[in-house]
Formats: structure tokens, sequence, C-alpha cells
């Protein structure tokens, strides 16, 4: 019953959210539709004609061409054809730069942008809780001093200082790493070494910055770990014989990762979203560049397309949260009175 | 037999006026600037504040060749900081970015404490279908991304003024806020303080200001101090790609500049590029060490120990 009311309510979400998106888009004065309209009306106005209405469809036709919405059909009308057409077709809309379907070039760009922000957060979240879990067994020790210092810089610089840096280090100067693309050209695609060596050279530095942008949760990490380690019940594990290694894995690490899972799938959506800033800096042709380059271009199809892609894959990372937090935390049982986020 | 009242003089406005001086400005810095986080922290700031708003008529505009090609940073005093590549002071350039940056700070971080504090704690004590309702569009703001959503409204509005570049950056930062400002509430509101101002009869704004809001001030003010520093990070992330519209210079507009117009693989050219970098770090590094600081000034109980600076006064 939790798990229905809970996808239930990301399903709404989600409607929600595209309901903004498309009222951002249409309906706020000043936004894309008008601005364009209102400039070509000026335009004409300029060269002294009066807009009549075969002018006004004229106009009309040239504002669909540069935005892909007619304006003479009625909100609700394109509300609900555009809602229609995202939900039973997949469609949204065409690219008005690239002439495609803005969900084509958005599901071949998705791959590569899960691979890195995957690894990224993957490698984060390892480290830190390692990390966390050795500074609150050093408490007060010199690896805990340091990384504390470590940990507190870390989140004084943001993550693509780090990327530009890397960059400009590595692979203008050393030339170690190359500085754009996603692969190498001159190797075949599919499972051969030089293809997957060129692919992981471009994508190592990418994801050394997103491995930067997720690494924080140390420091909570070492907080809770050092506030279960005076539980009773450590103390009686302790008594009862068991190892240290049990206690540190099943007992200290398992109650101490709890509080802060939700915050750990959380941060799927923050790399996602850093995605954009990261893929330009590495000229990383992903979904992020993808809709950095339709921002550059006024491409409004492809924005709001990848805006809802983005929307999606961080509603459905929230929800797996959700969803295994009772798999994770037996207590919880799908709990429905818990608070999360 | 109770109708006698001592007799206590009313105080003066201006007993009042010294009184609270004392109460809400005095003994706070004094426990803050004991500590030696908030020390740094607030110094560092406050030196920020005097460059963007004294240091502007102090310090003349940077001009196009006042000294030679890509000088060195610390060679010589008419340009601390080296030069860029038409020979303008970067000194003179960090001087006049730095207003921009801190409306920018002030805007979003105001807005987004403010309607994350009232979201979270209207919906927290008043429950039921208004915390439902609230709870719903703070989820909704949580799971759409918010570098995403600030991006396509920085697309399509074109914002120049830097109040509303904050603004925008703002929208991204309350939700988390208004859910844990929400949850501190609902513990709150079960104390027996609280139960006792309700009992009495106390409006539900007098409730909510002197009951409820004051105790969560250490999350507030801890919160301040974070979303001021994702405002920094994001919005020089955003002018660094070139995304938000250029109106005037600011820290992100001069790493871009930098980016481009330096010769990235000759170190002699990157301290154009490593100086508005290191001022983002060293803001940051004094919002971070407020914070920790300012947990210091509200926590009661570490701030017991330090009541005598007060004069033994106490809330």
């Amino acid at each position: 019953m939790y798990y229905v009311k809970r996808i239930g309510q990301s399903v709404l979400v989600f409607f929600i959210a595209l309901t903004v998106t498309f009222a951002l888009y249409r309906l706020l004065p000043f936004g894309p539709v008008e601005m364009v309209k209102v400039s070509l009306m000026q335009q004409m106005l300029e060269q002294g004609q009066s807009p009549s209405p075969a002018q006004m469809e004229n106009i009309n036709a040239m504002v669909e061409t540069y935005t892909g919405i007619d304006p003479s059909v009625p909100w609700y009308v394109s509300y609900y054809e555009y809602l229609y057409n995202i939900v039973v077709y997949q469609d949204f809309g065409r690219s008005i730069f690239k002439n495609r379907p803005v969900f084509d070039i958005l599901f071949e760009a998705m791959p590569w942008s899960l691979f890195i922000s995957i690894y990224g957060l993957a490698f984060g979240t390892t480290i830190s809780l390692l990390f966390g879990a050795v500074m609150a067994y050093n408490e007060g020790g010199k690896f805990d001093t340091g990384m504390t210092f470590i940990s507190i810089a870390n989140s004084t610089i943001p993550y693509y200082v780090v990327a530009i840096l890397t960059l400009i280090v590595f692979s203008f100067n050393l030339g170690w790493f190359p500085s754009g693309g996603r692969m190498d050209p001159s190797t075949t695609p599919g499972l051969n070494l030089p293809f997957i060596v060129g692919v992981v050279k471009h994508a190592a530095l990418p994801i050394f910055s997103a491995f930067i942008a997720g690494f924080g949760g140390a420091l909570a990490f070492r907080g809770n770990c050092i506030r279960e380690m005076g539980e009773g019940y450590i103390r009686v594990a302790q008594l009862r014989g068991i190892s240290q290694g049990r206690i540190a894995i099943r007992y200290v690490g398992r109650n101490a990762l709890l509080p802060i899972y939700t915050s750990i799938m959380m941060g799927v959506a923050g790399i996602f979203g850093s995605g954009i800033i990261l893929e330009t800096i590495f000229n990383y042709p992903a979904m992020g560049m993808v809709t950095f380059n339709a921002l550059m271009n006024r491409d409004y199809p492809l924005i709001m397309g990848a805006f809802i892609f983005f929307t999606a894959i961080t509603l459905l990372g929230i929800l797996i949260a959700d969803l295994t937090y009772g798999v994770i935390d037996p207590r919880v049982k799908g709990g429905s009175n818990r608070e999360s986020y | 037999m109770f109708t006698q009242t001592s007799n206590v003089p009313e105080p003066t406005a201006r007993e009042k006026a010294y009184r609270t001086f004392e109460r809400r400005i005095y003994a706070p810095s004094a426990v803050l600037l004991n500590d030696w986080r908030g020390l740094v922290g607030s110094a560092i700031l406050v030196a920020f504040v005097f460059i963007g708003t004294v240091g502007v008529y102090l310090i003349p505009e940077p001009t196009v060749m006042e000294g030679p090609i890509f000088a060195a940073p610390f060679s010589s005093w008419n340009h601390p900081l080296g030069t860029s590549v038409m020979g303008e002071s970067i000194f003179k350039q960090v001087v006049h970015a730095t207003p921009a940056m801190l409306q920018m700070i002030t805007a979003g971080a105001l807005l987004s404490v403010c309607l994350g504090t009232t979201i979270g704690t209207v919906a927290g004590y008043r429950g039921g279908r208004t915390d439902q309702a609230l709870m719903t569009l703070t989820d909704v703001v949580l799971t759409i991304p918010g570098l995403a959503l600030v991006i396509v409204l920085a697309t399509i509005y074109q914002p120049e003024s830097p109040f509303v570049v904050g603004l925008i950056l703002g929208i991204d930062n309350w939700p988390t806020l208004a859910r844990t400002v929400r949850s501190q509430v609902l513990s709150v509101r079960e104390e027996s303080f609280t139960e006792a101002s309700r009992i009495m009869g106390l409006s539900e704004r007098h409730i909510l200001r002197r009951d409820v809001i004051s105790n969560l001030m250490p999350y507030i003010s801890v919160n301040f101090a974070n979303s001021s520093r994702k405002i920094i990070f994001e919005s020089v992330g955003l002018y660094f790609l070139g995304i938000l519209p250029v109106s005037q210079l600011n820290w992100g507009v001069m790493m871009n500049n930098a980016y481009s117009k330096a010769d990235l693989t000759n170190p002699d050219q990157l301290h154009w590029l490593l100086v508005p970098m290191a001022l983002i770090v060293f803001i940051s590094l004094g919002f971070i060490l407020l914070a920790q600081g300012l947990d210091r000034v509200f926590n009661v109980r570490l701030r017991a120990r330090h009541e005598s600076t007060s004069g033994g006064e106490s809330r």
C-alpha cells in the first residue's frame, strides 16, 4: 500500500513539474513565444506596416518555426496536446536547430551522462564512507584531524574549479588526458581494448570532478559512526566476543548509514544538475552538453525536453531511495510515518 | 490579598534601547568573536563587504594598458595581483566585481531562508491540510533539478540585475530548509513552553515568533551561511559558462574572460584565472567558519557558559 502511494505521489509530482515547465515556457509574460512575437511585430511596425489578419498569420507561422509553438491555438489546447504527446508517444517535439526529434537526441546522449555521473557518485560515496568510518575509529587522531581539514577545504572549492584546474594541469600542460570528446576517434566502437581505453581516458577527468562534487558525506558519516559507537549494544556485542570487523561493518556501519542514505540518493539529483557545467567544461558530448548547446542556440523544445529528462531521472533516483529504504532499514518497513529527505 | 503589586519603575525608552542592544547585538557578537572560527569567518566577510562598499569608491575602475601585459602578481604596488591581457590591474577588477557578488548573495540567501523558514514553520505548526499542501509544493520544487531549472529560467528571462539573479538562484535552495525546519517545529510545538504560551492565549504569531523561530535560529543561521555559499558557487559557474547575460563585472565573468583569453599552457598567464577562483574559495571559507561560529552563538548550552559577557542578562 505504501509503495503504491509513494509511486502515485511521484507520478503526481512529475505531472506538476511538467505543468510548471509548460507554464514557464508559454504562459508567463516575456517568455520566448511572446518575445519572438513582439519583436516580429515591432519589425513590421518599423517598416510602416500595420498588422493585418494575413500578416498576423504570417507572424504566427514565423513564431512557430522559431519556437515550435503555434500561438493561435489557445493555451489549454496546446497544454493538452503537450501532455498527450509526451505521455502517449514520448514525443517532446522537434529540435529547431538540429531538426530531429528531441527524444532521440537526448536518448542517444543519456547513457554517456549516466556513465560519468554514476561512476562519479559511486566513487565519491564509497571513498567518503570509508574515510568517514576510519575517521570515526581514529577519533581525535592525526588522520581524523587531517581529513576533517580536507573535507572542509573540499566544501569551499566548487567542483568546476577542480574541473578547470585538472583540465589545465593534466590535459593542456601534461597532455595525459584528452581535453574533449568522449571516445578516441581513431578506434572502432565495440568490445576492443583501444576503444575501451579511449573511453576511460576521456571519462577520467569528468568522473574525477564528479567525484569531488559528490565527496561530502564523510563528515556526516563520521558523526553518525561516533554516535553509534557510544551505544550500549556495541559494548554488548564486544562482550559477546563478536569480531571487530563484524561489529564495524554490520553494527556500526549499517546503523550509521541509514540517516544519510536518502541524502546519498539525493546526490544523484545534484550530480545530474551539475552535469551541465561539468560536461561543458570537459567538452563531453552528453546530456549536459546537449542542453548547453540548446541554450546557446535558444532551441526551446530541446531545452524543455532536457529539463523534463533531468526531472524524471531525479524523481526516479529519489523514488528508488525511498522504496529501498525499507530493505536497508527493516525498522522502517515502508514507513509512511517517516520524515524523509 | 494579592492585589498589591510590586512597584517596578517602567524603563525609559533609552534604557529599553540599551537593553535590547546588549541582549540582541552585544552578547551574541561577544560570543561569536570569542570563538576563533566565528572571528575569522566574520573578519573575512567584513573584509569583503568593506571592499564591496567602501573599496569601490577608493579604488578607481580598471583601465586598459595601465600596466604591462600579464604582469606577475605581488611584483608591483601599482597592480598587486598582476595584470591581464590588456594590461588591466586584476586587483581593480576584483574590487569592482565584488558589489555584484554581494548583491547576489544577499538577495538569494534572504529569499531562500525567509521562504524556507516561513513555509517550514507554518506547515509544521498548523499541520493538517496546510501542512499537506505546503509539503507537496516543497516536494515538487525539491525534485525539480535545481541547477537545470535555474539555467532554464535564466535563459528564458535573461536577468541582468544581480538581485534578480540571486533571487532565481535562491529558488533552488529553500525546499531542503523548509523540510528540516518543519521537522524541528514538529518537536518544538510539543514542548511545554509552547504549550504554556498556547494556554495563556497568546496569539499564534507571537508563539511562532518567540517560541518556535527563536528555537530554530541555529538551523536558520547555519543555513543562511550555507545557501550563501551555494549561491556563490552556482552564480559563478553560470557566469563562467556564459549562460547568464553579462551586465557588469563579477568573478564568474572574470573567470570566463581569463579562460577564453589567456594561454592556459603558459603558467605566467594563469594568475588571471586563479585570482577569482581563490576569492570564491576564500569567501566560502568565511561563510563556513561563520556558520560554525554562529552554531555556538545559538547553541543554548554553549551560550550559558558565555553569559557573563552580557552582564548576566538572560533571555
